[in-house]
């Protein structure tokens, strides 16, 4: 064996991510970090006061009221989009023209701005001039969704599925499409159900597509901003108000920068340990094979 | 269980076939008789899975019938057919135990549990895949998977034929011998009609009492694997069974005597082959290496090269373009540069454009 040759020059490879990630990720983060233990006056004088904005906000009614809400936005929103999403997928013809023309018209959603699309529903669902709210008037539902705090949900989450439904539909078509004939054939000779096949076939198979779209869905919902804001702003009342809406309103709205960086930590942590909990769950047992 | 009849089969998988290539299978009658063993073998691309799913119902025909017995199964799904198949890559539930999965197929039938639990544990025994039961299938190798394949099929009383795909291709080479076995010992023991599809002639020939040789969507012989060694009906069989593969050479034929190089060659069928070749046809001489010697009196030739194949060895002589394969022992001398081979006269033959003469399609 020749002497280890040591040579420090590969640092400098390393080099450009470091800058890129310090700029991207870890300065703006701690700047976060440094607003939430100070309390901020005009003219750039800051005062240190520990962990008191996050014992604030922890303990804020506010915040828990926005926190269940977007809990509850998210909860019903996987509900929906990824059962919906899978029956889409299973349901889309295999090959042929047909096919592309599904993936397209699936995929034209996914390509609209976000601003766009609640700008869209804005009107679409106005009661007085909107397609949505005017025929729904008509048919004698009383509907207008700046008012009642129902409507605007529904409203909210017709929008969500209307715009994501897709992404899962897609993810779930690509992993169905990567299942091999011979799985089919094999459940057909063994005299499976169609919903034997869908259990113990295809669910398998779409299982790790599946992680990944409800992890995407969970993260992008739970830090919706632009389409609601564009929606209801909120409203009526707080009714609308998610954890993004809040958190602006008390940052931008208020100017509480401490508060609000504190809040931001939260909700950062929040989305983690939750992502954590949906990936953990999902790949439960896998270990072993 | 019964006999299996395939009458008139043609399949194309283009909506209007025009041309004789368009055909996948071009005609086939077989029949299988009940709890034989038999090998489908052929190259890749000569429609031999084709066939195999048309059986078992996976693919509809073209035209022509399949019947198990009396019986026309041509309409039937699979499912309904009681054929069993293993494929190439092995297929398991992968979220079941290997118990599960042997079950699987029964539940479906809604077979009563306790009797589930003897089947499966009969056959389990059988494939001694019994300390894996409680296992999650995702978890064992190639081979225990093809076992559950397998498995799957065996469970089920009521199976015509059990079909095999290729099962060993994924399978360590190692492993392969052993499966092998595996599965001709099951067939001494269970009696029943399997048909093993395979491009390899080993396999073919050490687990089937009768090899099926396909060629371009045709079956060009049907035998036992001793048949197809001594009397290849094709020279398609003879290139393609035995390693090497059987001498073919042109040859002019007058009199009722074959000459070869202007040498007269005598054959074991000069007289059907005068009667075969009255018209026209490329007529050739085969004959495999093992019965090819040197001697004098024969064919001149100068060796070409000498490779050593263990208890063998293949020289390779030239008489002119064409080449001869003689295969020696190894204790057998080998001669340098110019000599002469004759040809055991009881294995070599005249092919008729192919067709060993007189026995054309």
């Amino acid at each position: 064996m020749s002497a280890r040759v040591v040579n420090q020059r590969a640092w400098w490879l390393v080099l450009p991510v470091l800058l890129i990630v310090a700029f991207n990720a870890v300065i703006p983060l701690m700047t976060v970090v440094n607003y939430s233990v100070q309390e901020t006056f005009g003219d750039n004088r800051f005062f240190f006061e520990g962990v008191k904005w996050f014992d604030q906000v922890m303990h804020s009614a506010r915040f828990h009221e926005a926190l269940k809400r977007q809990l509850l936005f998210t909860a019903i929103i996987l509900a929906i989009e990824v059962p919906l999403g899978v029956a889409i997928a299973l349901a889309m013809p295999r090959r042929g023209l047909w096919s592309s023309v599904c993936l397209v018209l699936m995929s034209m959603p996914l390509l609209i701005p976000w601003n766009v699309v609640g700008a869209m529903w804005n009107i679409f669902a106005l009661p007085d001039i909107g397609l949505l709210g005017w025929t729904l008037n008509k048919l004698g539902f009383a509907y207008n969704y700046t008012r009642q705090p129902f409507a605007a949900w529904a409203t909210l989450i017709a929008m969500d599925v209307w715009h994501w439904t897709s992404l899962v539909a897609l993810l779930a078509y690509a992993g169905l499409s990567a299942i091999p004939d011979p799985y089919y054939q094999a459940a057909k000779i063994d005299g499976a159900s169609a919903w034997a096949v869908f259990r113990h076939v295809q669910l398998p198979k779409m299982k790790h597509v599946l992680t990944i779209a409800v992890l995407l869905r969970f993260m992008d919902s739970f830090m919706i901003y632009t389409e609601p804001v564009v929606l209801t702003g909120g409203g009526p009342g707080n009714a609308t108000t998610l954890l993004s809406i809040d958190l602006v309103k008390i940052a931008l709205g208020q100017f509480d920068l401490g508060p609000a960086a504190a809040m931001s930590l939260i909700y950062f942590l929040i989305i983690l340990l939750l992502s954590w909990v949906f990936y953990r769950v999902m790949t439960l047992g896998e270990e072993s094979s | 269980m019964a006999r299996i009849r395939l009458e008139a089969l043609r399949h194309s998988y283009l909506a209007a076939p025009a041309h004789d290539a368009d055909w996948a299978l071009k005609q086939i009658d077989l029949q299988w008789q009940d709890g034989g063993a038999y090998a489908l073998l052929g190259p890749s691309g000569c429609g031999k899975t084709t066939l195999l799913n048309i059986v078992s119902g996976l693919l509809h025909p073209t035209s022509g019938r399949v019947r198990f017995g009396e019986v026309d199964v041509t309409d039937q799904p699979p499912d309904r057919r009681d054929i069993a198949q293993v494929f190439q890559f092995p297929v398991v539930y992968d979220t079941m135990t290997v118990f599960d999965n042997l079950a699987f197929p029964l539940r479906n039938r809604g077979v009563p549990q306790a009797q589930i639990a003897a089947r499966v544990h009969e056959i389990a025994a059988l494939l001694d895949l019994e300390p894996m039961l409680a296992q999650r299938a995702a978890g064992l190798t190639a081979d225990g998977k093809q076992k559950i394949s397998l498995g799957r099929g065996l469970v089920r009383s009521d199976v015509n034929v059990i079909m095999l795909d290729e099962p060993l291709t994924v399978i360590d080479p190692h492993l392969k011998w052993r499966l092998r076995s595996k599965l001709k010992e099951l067939h001494q023991r269970i009696r029943m009609t399997m048909v093993y599809v395979t491009h390899d002639q080993t396999e073919a020939m050490t687990f089937a009492e009768q090899v099926v040789v396909m060629h371009e969507g045709r079956v060009v012989q049907t035998g036992t694997p001793v048949e197809l060694f001594e009397r290849p009906r094709h020279t398609f069989v003879g290139h393609f069974i035995g390693s090497p593969g059987m001498n073919v050479l042109p040859c002019e034929l007058a009199g009722g005597v074959a000459r070869f190089a202007g040498i007269a060659v005598p054959t074991a069928n000069a007289a059907t082959a005068v009667n075969a070749a009255a018209g026209s046809g490329r007529i050739e001489i085969g004959v495999r290496p093992e019965f090819v010697r040197f001697a004098d009196g024969g064919v001149p030739v100068r060796v070409a090269r000498v490779s050593d194949a263990g208890r063998h060895r293949i020289v390779e002589t030239r008489h002119g373009e064409s080449v001869i394969r003689v295969l020696l022992d190894e204790r057998d001398p080998v001669p340098s540069g110019e000599a002469r081979v004759v040809f055991d006269p009881r294995f070599t033959r005249l092919y008729v454009d192919g067709w060993l003469a007189g026995e054309a399609v």
